[in-house]
C-alpha cells in the first residue's frame, strides 16, 4: 500500500465519519441526560433536506447549516415533549420520529432531487497545518464543518467531565431524583440536551447534503443514524471515543468505496454491508465488555422522571 | 414566642390518588431542638416532610419559615431557605464520588469545579460534626451507614438550619444509631434544628426534645419529651393500647427440611455475594436472618428460590439436591417465596387480583384445560383465597397496583401459602405495613410454622426477628457469622455480629 493510498483512505475516513460523528455526539448528549433517541436517522434526514433547500435558495451554505440545526432541533423538541413532558415510551417515540423524518424529508426534498448546489462546502487550506507531511493532508485539507467538529469534540468532552454543567447533566442521566433533590431541574436539563442532540443530528445530515455528497437524495443517510446510535455505546458515552469510532466507520466506508474503484474483486454488496456488519460486531463486543465492567450506560437511560412517582 | 419558631406548618393537606396522606396537619419546630415525628407506617410522615423540603406541593395549608410564609416549588427553594432532608431512599448518584454528590447542583464550586478545594471543605465540615466520610470515595463503594453520612454532609454543606432525617435508624445497627444521635445532638448545640422521623418509641425517648405524633394522616398530639412515657406515645400513635406481645413458646422442631452446605453465590454489584454459607432449617422452625443491607440477605433468599445460580456448595430440600434448579422446579418442590419487592417481583402490578392469584396455579389441571383458562373456575379459586386472608376488595379485575401495601401483601401471601409450602422464604414481609396488617402477616407465618413449614425470615427489623424466630443467623459480608437461639440473641449482641464480630468475641466483651 502506498503512502498516498493510505492518506486518501484516512482523509476520506474523516469526511465519511464526520456526519456520523455529529449525529453520535448529539445522541451521546441526549443519552447522557437519560433520554434514548432512536429518531436520529429521521432527524439527520430532516437536517439534510432543510439544509439543502436553504443552501440552494439562499446560495449560502451557512444558512443551510442554520436551517439544518433548526430542523433537527424542532424534531428533537417534539421528542422532548413526548418523552419528558408526556413521559411516553422512548423507543416508540424515537422510531415514530424516524419514520416521520424519513417521510417528511422525502416529501420536502422531492423537487430538489438532482438539483445542483453551487455553493457547497469545499476544502479549505489551513496554511502551515495543511502543509505538515502526512498529518496535513489527512486532517487539515477538509471543509469548515470538519474543522468545526474538531472543536466541538473537545469542547463537549470538557463540558461533560470537567464542568458543573456536565456534572448536572451526568447526574440527571444517572439518578434524576438525586439531581432534582439538589435543585437541578431535570426537565430543563433533559429538554436542553435532547434539543441540542437533535440539532447535532441535523448538522450531521447537513454535512451529507452540503459537503459530503453534496446533493439531495431521498434517504441519503442510508442508516448512518443507526450507526450513530450504536456508536454511542461503543464510545461508552465519551465524545473522544465517539470521534475515534466515527472515523473507524468512515474508514470502512471509504475502504469499500476505494476498493470498488480500484476494481478489487469483492462483490460490491458485501462492501456496502461492511459498516453494518461491523456495527453488529461492535455492539456484541461492547455490550459484553460493558456488562463485565459495569461501565457505561447512564443509570436512568430510557426511564421517564416524575417527581411524585414512587 | 414566634421568634423561636423556625418552621410552622399549618393545616397541611396532601392527597394522592385514593389516599389522603396528610389531613390538616400542624407542626412546629423551634430553633435548636430535636423534634421527633412519630407515627406508624403510612401515617403520612414522609409525605409531610417531603412537602416541607419542596419535593411535593401541598394541596392546602401554609408554611412559615422564620416567620415568613413560603411556598416551595422545588427542593432547591427549600434548601435555600435552610431546609435539608435526608430521604429514606438516599438520593445519590452511585457512580459519582462523595464530593461530586455533595457539590451537585451547588453553584459554590465554580464553573469548572475545583474538586480539591471542595474535598478539603467536605473533610473539614464532616470532621467538625464527627461524621466520618472520605470525600474521594465512590458512592457504590460505601456502606449504608456511610452513605447516610454523605447525605447529611450534603445538607450541612448547603448550610441547612433544619435537617430532616426520614427513619434514619432503619438501616443502622444499634451502635451506628447511637453515633448518629451524637451527631444530631451536636447539631442542636450549634443552633441547628433536627426533625427525626421514626416509628420507634425508644428513639423518641432517647433523643427528642419534643414529639409530634401523626396518625392516619392527622397530627394528633405534640408533647414535651419530659412529659410523656412510651406507653402514652404508643397509645397516641395507634389510637389504642398495645397488646403486649405474648412471648411465644419455642416450638418442637422436627426433621431438617432445608439445608445449605457451603453455598457461595455472586452478587449483582461489587458487594459481597454469599461465601460458604451453611445452615439448616427444620420442620416448624423460623430461622431469622439479620444483617445490614448489602451483606448478602437478598442473595441468600434468591439462592434458595433458584433466582441466583450458585458458584459453589449445595442446597438440599428434604434430602434431595436442588442446587441450581430453576425457579419453577423449586416451586414444584414446595418452596414459596415472598420477595422484598412485592409489587415488582411478587405480583404483576397491572394485572387484577384474579390473574395474580392464579399465577402459580394455572398450569395445573383444575383451572382449565390445555392452554386455556376457565375464567369462572379461576374466579372461584381466587375468591376462596381472598376470603382465606380476609381482604376486602372492590374489584377483582382492577390492577393490583392500586391496592394498599397491606392488601397487596395479603394477596401475595394468599397465593404463596395456598400451595401448602414445605419451605417459605420471606423477605421483609411487613415492610411498609401498618401495625394491623403486619400483625396479620405475622400470624399467617406463625400458623404456617405450626403446620410444620420451615421458614426463612429475612428482615431488617431486629424486633420482628426476635419476636418470630426460633433461631437467628447473622450475615456479614456474605458470610454467616453464626446462628443463635432466640433466647441468647440480645439485640446488642446481634448488632455487633451484624458489624462483623464473631459470636464468641461478643460473649467475651
Ligand atoms: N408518591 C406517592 N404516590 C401515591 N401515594 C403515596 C405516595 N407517597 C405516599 N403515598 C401514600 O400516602 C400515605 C402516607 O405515606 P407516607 O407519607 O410514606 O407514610 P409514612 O412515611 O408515615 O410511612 C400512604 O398511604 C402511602 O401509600
Ligand atoms: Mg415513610
Amino acid at each position: 500500500m502506498t503512502q498516498e493510498f493510505l492518506i486518501t483512505i484516512l482523509a476520506t475516513a474523516i469526511t465519511a465519519g464526520t456526519p456520523i460523528l455529529f449525529a453520535a455526539l448529539g445522541e451521546l448528549l441526549t443519552e447522557r441526560s437519560g433520554i434514548l433517541n432512536l429518531g436520529v436517522e429521521g432527524m439527520m434526514l430532516v437536517g439534510a433536506v432543510s439544509g439543502f433547500i436553504f443552501a440552494v435558495k439562499t446560495n449560502d451554505p451557512w444558512l443551510g447549516v442554520l436551517a439544518a440545526l433548526v430542523g433537527g432541533g424542532l424534531m428533537a423538541l417534539i421528542h422532548a415533549f413526548l418523552t419528558v413532558t408526556l413521559q411516553a415510551n422512548q423507543v416508540v417515540t424515537g422510531l415514530a420520529l424516524t419514520l416521520f423524518g424519513t417521510g417528511l424529508s422525502g416529501f420536502l426534498g422531492k423537487p430538489y432531487i438532482g438539483v445542483p448546489i453551487e455553493n457547497a462546502f469545499k476544502p479549505v487550506n489551513l496554511g502551515i497545518l495543511s502543509d505538515i507531511p502526512f498529518i496535513g493532508p489527512v486532517f487539515f485539507q477538509h471543509d469548515q464543518l470538519v474543522y468545526l467538529s474538531y472543536i466541538v469534540v473537545p469542547v463537549l468532552w470538557f463540558l461533560i467531565y470537567r464542568t458543573r454543567l456536565g456534572l448536572n447533566l451526568r447526574a440527571v442521566g444517572e439518578n434524576p431524583a438525586s439531581a432534582d433533590s439538589l435543585g437541578v431541574s431535570v426537565y430543563k436539563v433533559r429538554y436542553f440536551y435532547v434539543t441540542l442532540g437533535g440539532m447535532l443530528a441535523g448538522l450531521g445530515g447537513a454535512y451529507l447534503s452540503l459537503a459530503y455528497a453534496p446533493t439531495w437524495l431521498e434517504n441519503m443517510t442510508a442508516g448512518r443514524g443507526w450507526i450513530a446510535v450504536a456508536l454511542v455505546i461503543f464510545a461508552t458515552w465519551n465524545p473522544l471515543r465517539a470521534m475515534l469510532g466515527s472515523y473507524i466507520f468512515g474508514g470502512i466506508d471509504a475502504f469499500g468505496f476505494r476498493a470498488q474503484a480500484m476494481g478489487i474483486a469483492i462483490p460490491s454488496f458485501f462492501l456496502k454491508m461492511l459498516p453494518y456488519i461491523f456495527t453488529i460486531l461492535v455492539l456484541i463486543m461492547v455490550t459484553r465488555k460493558a456488562m463485565a465492567n459495569r461501565v457505561g450506560s447512564p443509570g436512568a437511560l430510557g426511564v421517564p422522571y416524575d417527581r411524585e412517582e414512587r | 414566642m414566634t421568634e423561636s419558631l423556625l418552621v410552622d406548618m399549618r393545616q397541611i393537606t396532601k392527597k394522592f390518588p385514593g389516599v389522603l396522606a396528610n389531613d390538616q396537619v400542624e407542626l412546629q419546630v423551634k430553633r435548636g431542638e430535636i423534634l421527633a415525628l412519630l407515627g406508624e407506617n403510612g401515617s403520612g410522615k414522609s409525605t409531610l416532610m417531603s412537602i416541607l423540603s419542596g419535593l411535593y406541593r401541598p394541596d392546602a395549608g401554609e408554611i412559615y419559615v422564620a416567620g415568613h410564609q413560603v411556598s416551595f416549588k422545588s427542593p432547591r427553594e427549600a434548601i435555600k431557605a435552610g431546609i435539608g432532608m435526608v430521604h429514606q431512599h438516599f438520593k445519590q448518584v452511585e457512580t459519582f464520588s462523595v464530593a461530586e454528590n455533595v457539590i451537585l447542583g451547588s453553584k459554590d464550586a465554580g464553573f469548572t469545579m475545583n474538586t480539591k478545594q471542595v474535598e478539603k471543605e467536605i473533610a473539614e465540615l464532616s470532621q467538625g460534626y464527627g461524621l466520618q466520610v472520605d470525600p474521594t470515595a465512590k458512592i457504590w463503594q460505601l456502606s449504608v451507614a456511610e452513605r447516610q453520612r454523605v447525605e447529611i454532609v450534603k445538607m450541612l454543606y448547603r448550610g441547612s438550619k433544619l435537617l430532616v432525617l426520614d427513619e434514619p435508624t432503619a438501616v443502622l445497627t444499634p451502635q451506628e444509631a447511637r453515633e448518629l444521635f451524637q451527631v444530631i445532638k451536636q447539631m442542636t448545640t450549634r443552633g441547628q434544628s433536627v426533625i427525626l422521623i421514626t416509628h420507634k418509641l425508644n428513639e423518641v425517648m432517647e433523643v427528642a426534645d419534643r414529639v409530634t405524633i401523626l396518625r392516619n394522616g392527622k397530627s394528633v398530639a405534640t408533647r414535651e419529651r419530659s412529659q410523656v412515657n412510651e406507653r402514652e406515645l404508643a397509645r397516641l400513635m395507634m389510637g389504642q393500647d398495645i397488646i403486649a406481645p405474648t412471648k411465644r413458646k419455642l416450638g418442637n422442631l422436627g426433621q431438617p427440611i432445608l439445608q445449605l452446605k457451603d453455598v457461595s453465590a455472586p452478587s449483582d454489584s461489587n458487594r459481597a455475594g454469599l461465601c460458604n454459607v451453611s445452615l439448616s432449617v427444620r420442620e416448624g422452625e423460623i430461622l431469622g436472618i439479620a444483617g445490614i443491607a448489602g451483606n448478602g440477605r437478598r442473595e441468600l433468599a434468591e439462592a434458595i428460590v433458584g433466582l441466583r445460580s450458585l458458584t459453589g456448595g449445595s442446597i438440599t430440600l428434604c434430602g434431595k439436591d436442588v442446587s441450581n434448579f430453576s425457579p419453577r422446579e423449586i416451586i414444584e418442590e414446595g418452596v414459596s417465596y415472598i420477595p422484598e419487592d412485592r409489587l415488582g417481583s411478587g405480583l404483576v402490578p397491572n394485572l387484577g387480583a384474579i390473574d395474580n392469584l392464579i399465577l402459580k396455579e394455572y398450569r395445573r389441571p383444575g383451572l382449565g384445560r390445555g392452554p386455556f383458562i376457565n375464567r369462572k373456575l379461576a374466579k372461584e379459586f381466587a375468591l376462596r383465597l381472598i376470603e382465606s386472608v380476609g381482604v376486602k376488595l372492590t374489584g377483582l379485575e382492577a390492577p393490583v397496583k392500586m391496592l394498599s401495601g397491606g392488601n397487596l401483601q395479603r394477596i401475595l401471601l394468599a397465593r404463596e401459602l395456598a400451595a401448602k409450602p414445605k419451605v417459605i422464604v420471606a423477605v421483609y414481609p411487613v415492610r411498609g405495613l401498618d401495625i394491623a396488617a403486619a400483625e396479620a402477616v405475622h400470624q399467617m407465618l406463625l400458623e404456617q410454622r405450626s403446620k410444620g413449614a420451615a421458614i426463612v425470615l429475612i428482615s431488617e427489623d431486629l424486633e420482628e426477628l426476635l419476636k418470630l424466630s426460633d433461631n437467628i443467623g447473622v450475615l456479614y459480608k456474605g458470610t454467616l457469622m453464626g446462628v443463635l437461639p432466640v433466647t441468647e440473641a440480645e439485640p446488642e449482641k446481634v448488632g455487633l455480629m451484624m458489624l462483623g464480630s464473631q459470636p464468641e468475641e461478643v460473649k467475651a466483651s
